[in-house]
């Protein structure tokens, strides 16, 4: 019989072994937490319902009193743009909210406590908006174009389908936009009135930019993209002025920015 | 197991955490004490990888928490019982966290009847209560079976009933294998249920010693005397050699056993009105350890004596 030769100051090393079988995590997993997370708040339900309801009610509204003949050209769904205007807000409250109230609660710690892959929670996050944000905008758009088409009845050389997805497009990404301006400074009113004034200054600053000449040009780029102007061309359906595309590819280029950012920031910081 | 070696954090020019190595070992309960802004709560979120050391290198398990891949079954943290969105419900905020490591639904329901909030598990955590919001946090700790768990404060704001449960678990925890690392700034407490200390004063590491060792390094004993014969009884104890404190009308002598005392009193036929052999607490010993780290002392007026500002300084807490 051999004796094993005992460290004199041997460690307890126990080790617990659980019954829960191992898996390695993914994105796939981010995305169902994500949507847990989403869908089991209030402030996601406030948003959305203020969202449908303003499309909604105010398309509807407008589709009525707009003249028969100017669908002739224009596409069914023009009178969502109105509450789209209104509408985007709730949006783009909600973007900001998905993020900042994680800082706001304290939650943003036990989020990258259970997921320290912290680029992979920012991606779900995203995705996850950008999908529930598209889906709504996409049914609030259609809902609207189906009715002016059903109760108008007149005819229309505009095919107004194209415009449920540019339109969806166009508001989901400044909602993503806004989740990315949330991420970065972590503060839900602040990032709330700097997407406002997003959505605003441009569309109001060009009026006094142009009394100098030196600055007509910056009031010109800002008067063609700014967002009141690129959803009026996405419904508008005046060939002649474009259809929106380059309103959509500077804002996506915008959102793709502003997350790149959002991703930078969040890797080293302390939450 | 998490290690640290030469883990340093600095805000600016302030140091909160300064050249802290050590190792918490699994199997038993290992107690982190130090007072308010000690750096307790920053050792901790390093641990977790939430705030980023200045220097030095922390680990869990071997490595880096960012190289975790299954982190909830590694270690399961509670650091802040309202570290969850108050509009979500208990149910969601457990469901959204065992998603995120594939860990099956039941486990949530398991955790809820764990903690003991069952009941509550579709109501929002902002109608919990604070022992409540620890019990969801210590629900969210337990989510993953983890072979680690760590609390900072765990018995904050819980019932003399809650305070019991959390103990146990505690232990019952170790006792399955488990390191578990458990924050407080209250000795009192750590002697109940911690095997080994770690203990740190301004992110200085002050103390890594088994419980049994700090017992017997730090308690003082002594031994406590009334008599009415005051003057005579301090002159027979100058001329046997023991200093004595004077403390109101008690007296404290250090380094004597009692019945020493009693006899020298018998001898010298002195009337006694107490003898009593004292042990000094081990919330003043570690209080004495920490001295000269307290951070925040309360100060009750230019006149009052040191040892009242401290016990004020730790109510304080």
């Amino acid at each position: 019989m051999t004796t094993q030769p005992i460290p004199s100051q041997a460690p307890r090393t126990p080790s617990y072994v659980s019954p829960i079988p191992i898996s390695r995590t993914h994105l796939g997993h981010a995305l169902a937490s994500e949507w847990t997370k989403i869908r089991s708040v209030r402030s996601t339900l406030w948003t959305l319902g203020v969202f449908l309801a303003l499309v909604v009610l105010l398309g509807c509204m407008m589709a009525g009193l707009i003249g028969a003949d100017t669908y002739l050209n224009t596409p069914y769904t023009m009178p969502a743009f109105f509450g789209l205007l209104l509408g985007q807000m709730c949006l783009v409250s909600l973007g900001v909210l998905v993020v900042s109230s994680e800082y706001g609660t304290g939650m943003i710690r036990t989020t990258f406590t259970a997921s320290p892959q912290r680029h992979r929670v920012l991606a779900a996050k995203i995705l996850v908006f950008f999908a529930v944000a598209f889906v709504t905008a996409a049914v609030a758009i259609a809902a609207v174009g189906l009715y002016a088409q059903i109760t108008v009845g007149a005819r229309t050389n505009a095919n107004w389908l194209p415009t449920v997805f540019t339109g969806a497009l166009y508001v989901s990404l400044m909602g993503v936009l806004a989740l990315a301006v949330g991420s970065m400074m972590r503060h839900s009113a602040g990032a709330i009135t700097t997407m406002l004034g997003v959505l605003l200054v441009p569309a109001i600053l060009p009026a006094f930019l142009l009394f100098n000449d030196g600055l007509a040009d910056v009031a010109q780029v800002m008067s063609d993209y700014n967002a009141i102007n690129a959803l009026s061309l996405i419904f508008e359906g005046d060939r002649s002025t474009g259809t929106g595309g380059a309103q959509i590819a500077f804002l996506a280029t915008l959102t793709v920015l502003a997350c790149a950012g959002a991703f930078g920031v969040q890797a080293n910081r302390d939450v | 197991m998490i290690s640290l070696e030469g883990l340093t954090k600095r805000y600016g020019e302030k140091v909160a955490v300064n050249d802290l190595t050590f190792e918490v070992r699994p199997g038993i309960v290992t107690g982190f004490l130090g007072p308010n802004g000690a750096g307790k709560s920053t050792t901790m979120r390093m641990i977790l990888g939430l705030d980023h050391p200045t220097s030095g290198d922390v680990r869990v398990e071997g490595r880096h928490y960012a190289q975790l891949r299954d982190p909830l079954k590694s270690i399961g943290a509670l650091l802040d019982a309202t570290a969850n969105h108050g509009g979500r419900s208990a149910y969601h905020h457990l469901l959204c966290l065992a998603q995120s490591n594939g860990l099956p639904e039941r486990r949530v329901h398991e955790v809820l009847d764990i903690v003991g909030l069952t009941t509550v598990a579709k109501k929002k955590a902002k109608g919990f209560s604070m022992g409540m919001g620890q019990r969801l946090g210590i629900a969210a700790a337990l989510l993953g079976d983890p072979r680690i768990l760590m609390f900072d404060e765990p018995v904050n704001g819980l019932d003399p009933e809650g305070i019991h449960w959390i103990r146990t678990l505690m232990q019952r925890l170790a006792a399955e294998g488990r390191t578990v690392f458990v924050s407080s700034h209250l000795m009192s407490e750590m002697a109940l249920t911690a095997e080994h200390l770690i203990v740190i004063g301004q992110g200085r590491l002050l103390a890594d010693m088994s419980m049994a060792d700090f017992i017997r390094q730090n308690s003082r004993s002594y031994v406590r005397v009334r008599t009415p014969d005051r003057e005579r009884f301090l002159d027979v104890l100058r001329s046997a050699g023991i200093t004595a404190m004077e403390t109101g009308d008690v007296l404290e002598l250090d380094g004597v056993a009692a019945e020493q005392v009693g006899e020298l009193a018998a001898r010298h036929a002195l009337v006694l009105h107490e003898l009593s052999p004292q042990q000094a607490s081990l919330e003043e010993a570690f209080m004495r350890l920490t001295a000269e780290s307290v951070e925040y002392h309360a100060h009750s007026g230019p006149a009052a004596d040191e040892q009242a500002s401290w016990g004020a300084g730790w109510k304080k807490g």
